[in-house]
């Protein structure tokens, strides 16, 4: 059995750091806001996370990897716990997260369409373009190629783009 | 089985059946952007499907604590039988066309929406979270259909008289919802309220929709099936459970 090493919660949040979302990969657990709380009890370090949507099939995925870098890392006993509430928001969205999914090609979500449209055929949200940041874009799909996602295309620079939607 | 595992079972069943029904539409959907919005809505409820059987499985579990295979929510999806599932007969009927299932998923996520309103508030915390967390998507959901509905029912003469059509089909399988079954009453939820509200959004969008309302679903003015959340499934149901449990009943216990 591995020796268990003592490790400062510090470092364990770095090392989360390389854990990224494997439909974003330019995302980590942490610039997700997935990671909510790390308990050090003992010997047990446990990783409290939360689902971004109910049907997310990265989770698993983050959830294993979470455990994988840390046991790479000679910590023993860990523990990853998925809890539902408060449900994650993409308000903890980290500002470098945001910054690294723009330059990856993808809108972030904006705290301004923070407030959510209950009317009917309300216009989409003018988002800008991450590539030639114009605001003249449309959307195409208020759902896209992963649950947090919806499609736009730049009437500008004509370049289809996905908008991180704002949950 | 006590009423709250009973009671989550069915919450798992709903959102579990009608994800599966709109997965069907997975390749056939309309035109790609609706094909990928219908597939993500059926993502969101089979999320919501595996909360609630994960919770209902540690509350079998603990309730159980002997048992030689502990219930999971796999266990839970694919190796109960028909007559052990507590959906809506609503969520297991077929697709129909275009206008057949955006009518039915407007009728279900009305409903889940006012109910996950009150849910969210449950004295059991774990209900409650899953409620809160499922309610943000299902707002989406909602929005999405009602939409539909409208665009269908007051569209060209074609997709109107096939949203009428649904209707007629549908209409008879809403007052399920609001007649709760033995393990529903002690959950503490309105359902008079979810009716009342139900019928009035309802009303409002079909209008709207220059479709023809039928008589509220009360009981005694229209006949309506019910029976699903007891265990009295349609024909339909058998079959589609063939489908979905194919792998695990060919090869049990098999993974990838």
């Amino acid at each position: 059995m591995m020796a268990t090493k003592k490790i400062s919660e510090k470092e364990i949040r770095s090392l989360l750091e390389e854990v990224k979302d494997p439909e974003i990969p330019v995302l980590s657990v942490i610039d997700l806001g997935v990671v909510r709380e790390i308990k050090i009890t003992g010997d047990v370090t446990e990783v409290i996370i939360t689902p971004t949507y109910s049907g997310c099939p990265a989770m698993d995925v983050m959830s294993e990897n979470i455990k994988k870098m840390l046991t790479a890392h000679g910590i023993g006993n860990v523990k990853v716990t998925s809890v539902l509430s408060p449900a994650w928001t993409t308000e903890w969205m980290s500002e470098e997260g945001k910054r690294k999914l723009k330059e990856f090609g993808i809108a972030p979500p904006h705290p301004i369409y923070k407030k959510k449209i209950e009317r009917l055929f309300a216009p989409a949200e003018q988002v800008q373009c991450p590539h030639c940041n114009s605001n003249n874009t449309h959307r195409v799909s208020e759902f896209g190629s992963t649950a947090c996602k919806a499609l736009y295309v730049c009437d500008d620079c004509k370049e289809p783009f996905d908008y991180f939607k704002c949950h | 089985m006590n009423s709250l595992i009973a009671y989550t079972l069915h919450l798992a069943d709903n959102a579990l059946i009608l994800g599966q029904r709109n997965s069907e539409w997975c390749g056939h959907g309309p035109v790609l952007e609706q094909d990928i919005a219908i597939t993500n809505i059926s993502l969101d409820l089979i999320g919501q499907a595996r909360n609630f059987y994960q919770y209902a499985a540690s509350l079998i579990n603990h309730s159980d604590g002997t048992a030689a295979n502990p219930a999971s929510e796999d266990s839970l999806a694919y190796l109960r039988t028909e007559r052990e599932f507590k959906n809506l007969l609503l969520v297991e009927l077929p697709n129909g066309d275009w206008a057949q299932t955006v009518l039915r998923q407007f009728f279900f996520s009305q409903y889940q929406y006012l109910l996950f309103q009150q849910l969210q508030f449950s004295k059991d915390e774990q209900i409650a979270a899953i409620a809160a967390k499922s309610i943000k998507e299902v707002s989406y959901h909602l929005r999405w259909s009602s939409e539909w509905v409208i665009r269908l029912g007051d569209g060209t003469r074609e997709s109107h008289d096939r949203m009428e059509k649904a209707m007629n089909e549908l209409w008879a399988y809403t007052g399920e919802m609001f007649e709760p079954a033995g393990y529903e009453k002690e959950m503490a939820v309105e359902s008079e309220k979810i009716k009342k509200e139900w019928n009035e959004k309802v009303r409002q969008v079909l209008e709207e929709a220059t479709l023809t309302l039928q008589p509220a679903s009360e009981k005694g003015s229209v006949f309506m099936h019910t029976g699903g959340k007891n265990g009295i499934h349609t024909e339909y149901m058998g079959h589609l459970l063939t489908e979905l449990q194919y792998m695990q009943r060919a090869y049990p216990g098999c993974e990838w």
